[in-house]
């Protein structure tokens, strides 16, 4: 059964020099204890499409989509009341800088407590239990003690923790994870994927890491999705995509992992950067980086062709194995 | 916390000696005979001369002057008014509770207003309420309290008769004097509208001394507000599912209080300043009132005096309002040592 | 940088461009608030008043007009045509305060000019030296700062003795501790910077990095301060009309013009309205144009 279901996605922000479109005509499917992971450099859209789903764009937003329908509700026509509801509870998302992210007047107990007040009504006694356990289940030692820590007092991983916990304190169906370990220590950021994926394993519940880490997608990712310049261009199976990646994007990404170019003297780039707002490219938005591009690709979008979990945007994908530089 | 605290205090002593020179050079800056200012006589002879100057002490070397000043402040003594003969700090106490009356109902008023309309225009950012409120509070800070005062009693008292004129109660009425605070006095005293008329007489200066600090507040209330609204914790916030309200006036708006108790607190001076303006212009008997009379009258005591007093009173203030926001700031509050 | 002449020409000549430059991107940031350009127009207009007062100004305001004491705002009536009326001694209100603009200028204009002037010696001073310098100037400025601006001005006017310049001279020292301690902020938040130690390693000497390595990097915000500060000034010097203590009768600064009709403002409120209006639409302009000119200075919020 799909929890979530998203078809042709699309966001675009109202600013002074007209409008941006962040995010262009993307479809996910999720079903619960699936884990996805959505791959793209900064500016590809990844984190506003999540965002757009929890509702938590600023009003400058324009939020369109043919379906977005989670557990069988329509997310798009909800009303703000209804939504508050699922959010925190049944859907919920931890960021990327988790020192900025917890309140730093209250402390440790009363932040996770209140999504346990707000969304199951527990009473005092039955939070601080149920808080006591949470911090347990994500590694914080002590962790009675640590209920009345305020956020300054604790380390930039054991806040990622309390968020952590603070997102799974309602068990959830859907965790969404934007780039959780980039903003921390490189030691702990293996500690807080692992963590995740772990708790996903317990729970049953749906994970979607959102990274630009390619060396954590392989590690921990069933499904990938790789976006750019706010379109999907890719979506395959962990391991084929791995394997035998089928857009040029996504080759000349995992050509540049240091691991690949262990025989080259240089470290491979992508010339040329992410089309802003106001350079976008007509066709293909990949097509002035693209090492295989031809001149059909200048004159038209190519749509995302789908078929059973695998979808590709491109017209002329790479189809041999194994070809490389 | 504690080492918060200490510095705050220490910071207090050369500031005091700072104000009290100041006042202590007050009086030796003016032009003219100091001796013939102070002992409010002219055409002395030498011989009253050298005695008014020793009874003022004068002729002791400047800085023994200043040390037997301070000595005295010190022990509560601010000197004697030239005019009335009484302690300085006797007529100050007298007067000081009306001012502080008018005050804290100015403040209440100002903050009562000026915090939710800050917020709301915050959260309504770039609307037409955001920009009317902020437009009026401009508007406020940018008018002449002095006039502002005249303009409303000349409406409200004299073409509609709604207000008092001036005075602190209708002048039926003789409140014996307890706190000194005549709406409390006036409540003790009992009789039938005591209370009324000393509630309608504060309304029209309540309102002017207040206009401004409510402007400021409003302004600030609101910056304060959007800069942790653009913060992640309160996209957390929302990301939990809670309520508006909740996310506002709790999450968002504890942070911000703690610039805007700041800015309340600095309101403290800005009140003193035009306390001085409104009791003049509705005759109300506090100390800004004391202070003008004094200057125009050459009673240069009462003035210095007062001077340090208010001085004083505003470090107090300051202070207090330091302390309170290392209290609510937990940053400050629980730090790891 | 070369000293020959031509050289010189040539980096004068890319100076004035890049000035030229910098002005035009400011107005873009600052027109973009119309309020700000209508504050900005309305002090021009204010200023223009004030030069050509002698033409504009229907009467001569010091004349007294017996037979029309105390007259209500009238147009065309045959006698006693007075836009604003006339005051306590007939006078025309209309061109006291037409008048008045040049004192309100000129006291805002002084104040500003001391505040700046002396205020960033100080900020720099302090900023630079630190150590029992810095400590000095910032005790006196805190001691200043806590007894408020009116009651100090008050103060320095009865050692003084009333009269506009008094009053000017008064309100700067109170208005001082601003401008020093934001001089002095700026400067030590720009003074850790890479370009000062650039220029230190380069041979600068004290005074030159001082005043002309750093000191114009940290002019926004005084910019923005000075401007506020113009229109606090005016409203003090107004206050301290009203109370006496400023500009003494007759002359006609909007304070003392009400200060002086005050005794008839029930009878006669347009005596005490006119002057107050013009005090309220002065300071308000120059509050705006000083908000557009934050807004278009503030890096923060400077779009690429």
């Amino acid at each position: 059964m799909s929890l979530l279901e998203i078809r042709n996605l699309s966001v675009e922000f109202q600013t002074v020099a007209g409008n941006f479109r962040a995010v262009d005509g993307v479809d996910m499917d999720i079903n619960e204890t699936d884990l996805l992971s959505i791959v793209g450099e900064s500016g590809s859209g990844k984190s506003v499409s999540m965002l757009a789903l929890m509702g938590l764009l600023p009003w400058t937003a324009n939020v369109t989509a043919d379906k977005m329908e989670f557990a069988g509700l329509d997310l798009l026509t909800i009303s703000s009341r209804a939504r508050r509801k699922i959010i925190g509870k049944d859907i919920s998302m931890i960021f990327q800088e988790p020192m900025s992210s917890l309140n730093p007047c209250f402390t440790v107990g009363f932040q996770i407590g209140e999504s346990l007040k707000q969304h199951l009504g527990l009473d005092r006694k039955a939070r601080k239990k149920r808080c006591i356990e949470l911090l347990d289940l994500v590694g914080i030692p002590a962790a009675e003690e640590r209920l009345k820590a305020f956020p300054h007092q604790l380390s930039g991983g054991m806040s990622q923790r309390v968020m952590i916990a603070m997102a799974i304190a309602c068990n959830p169906k859907l965790l969404i994870a934007d780039e959780p370990s980039t903003a921390l220590d490189v030691t702990i950021q293996a500690q807080i994927i692992d963590l995740l994926v772990d708790l996903q394993n317990e729970k049953g519940m749906a994970l979607v890491l959102i990274t630009h880490d390619m060396g954590v997608v392989a590690e921990t990712a069933k499904q990938v999705i790789v976006m750019y310049a706010g379109q999907q261009v890719e979506q395959q199976q962990v391991d084929a995509l791995f394997a035998t990646p089928r857009h040029p994007y996504t080759h000349a990404l995992l050509n540049a992992l240091p691991e690949r170019s262990l025989h080259l003297d240089r470290l491979p780039t992508i010339e040329g950067v992410v089309p802003g707002a106001g350079d976008r490219p007509s066709g293909c938005l990949f097509s002035p980086r693209c090492e295989f591009a031809q001149d059909d690709c200048n004159e038209a979008v190519p749509a995302m062709v789908s078929t059973d979990g695998r979808g590709l945007r491109c017209f002329h994908p790479i189809e041999n194995v194994g070809r490389e530089l | 916390m504690f080492v918060f605290v200490l510095n705050r205090i220490a910071l207090l002593i050369p500031i005091f000696f700072g104000v009290t020179l100041v006042s202590f050079g007050f009086i030796r800056m003016l032009p003219g005979d100091p001796v013939a200012a102070l002992a409010g006589e002219r055409d002395m002879t030498p011989e009253r001369h050298a005695e008014m100057m020793a009874k003022l002490g004068l002729d002791k070397p400047a800085w023994q002057q200043y040390l037997d000043y301070v000595w005295n402040l010190l022990h509560g003594d601010f000197g004697t008014s030239v005019l009335t003969n009484r302690p300085i700090l006797d007529e100050f106490m007298e007067l000081f509770p009306a001012t502080i009356e008018l005050g804290v109902a100015a403040m209440t008023l100002a903050i009562i207003i000026g915090v939710p309309i800050g917020i709301f225009a915050a959260v309504k950012r770039g609307t037409i309420y955001d920009q009317g409120i902020m437009g009026l509070s401009l508007v406020g800070y940018s008018m002449p309290i002095f006039w502002w005062g005249l303009l409303l009693i000349i409406l409200f008292s004299g073409t509609w008769g709604l207000t008092p004129i001036s005075g602190r109660i209708s002048f039926l009425f003789d409140v014996p004097t307890v706190t000194g605070f005549l709406l409390i006095d006036a409540l003790l005293y009992g009789e039938e509208g005591a209370f009324a008329s000393a509630m309608h007489h504060m309304i029209l200066p309540t309102i002017v001394l207040g206009t401004i600090p409510l402007a400021i507040i409003a302004r600030q209330t609101r910056s304060a507000m959007l800069e942790v609204l653009s913060e992640d914790y309160v996209r957390t916030a929302r990301a939990k599912g809670l309520s508006p309200l909740r996310v506002y006036g709790l999450h968002a708006l504890r942070n911000a209080m703690i610039t805007v108790i700041t800015v309340i607190g600095l309101q403290v001076g800005t009140l003193m300043a035009g306390a001085i303006l409104t009791e003049t212009i509705f005759s109300w008997p506090g100390i800004g009132k004391w202070i003008i009379f004094s200057v125009f009258s050459r009673d240069y005591y009462a003035v210095q005096g007062g001077l340090v007093l208010i001085a004083m009173i505003i470090m107090s203030v300051n202070l207090i309002v330091d302390l309170l926001y290392g209290l609510i700031n937990p940053r400050i509050l629980h730090t790891n040592s | 940088m070369s000293d020959n002449a031509a050289g010189s020409v040539a980096v004068g000549t890319q100076q004035s461009s890049m000035l030229r430059q910098n002005l035009k991107e400011f107005w873009y940031y600052f027109s973009e608030s119309k309020t700000a350009v209508i504050g900005l127009a309305f002090l021009v207009g204010i200023i223009l008043m004030a030069l050509t007062a002698d033409i504009i100004a229907p009467h001569d305001p010091t004349v007294q007009y017996r037979d029309c004491l105390e007259q209500p705002p009238t147009l065309g009536a045959d006698k006693c045509n007075f836009a604003f009326g006339t005051d306590y001694a007939g006078r025309d209100m209309l061109s006291r305060i037409i008048y008045g603009t040049r004192l309100s200028l000129v006291a805002g204009g002084m104040v500003v000019i001391l505040c700046l002037s002396i205020g960033i010696v100080f900020g720099v001073v302090a900023g630079y030296f630190r150590g029992w310098v810095d400590i000095v100037i910032m005790r006196i400025m805190d001691t200043i700062l806590s007894v408020p601006g009116l009651l100090m001005a008050l103060v320095l006017v009865a050692i003084l003795g009333p009269g506009l310049l008094n009053a000017m001279i008064a309100i700067s020292i109170t208005y001082l501790p601003h401008f020093v301690r934001l001089t002095r902020s700026s400067y030590i938040i720009e003074s850790s910077k890479e370009y000062v130690i650039a220029s230190r390693v380069a041979g600068a000497g004290k005074f030159r990095i001082m005043f002309i390595t750093i000191l114009p990097n940290c002019m926004a915000p005084l910019i923005v301060q000075a401007t506020l500060s113009f229109s606090t000034a005016i409203l003090d010097t107004a206050a301290l009309g009203f109370l006496g203590m400023g500009a003494q009768p007759p002359a006609p600064e909007w304070g003392t013009l009400i200060a002086e009709n005050r005794d008839l403002m029930l009878s006669a409120p347009w005596t005490v309205t006119f002057p107050g209006l013009a005090i309220l639409l002065a300071v308000l302009a120059i509050n705006l144009m000083g908000d557009g000119l934050r807004d278009a200075l503030d890096p923060k919020m400077k779009r690429s």
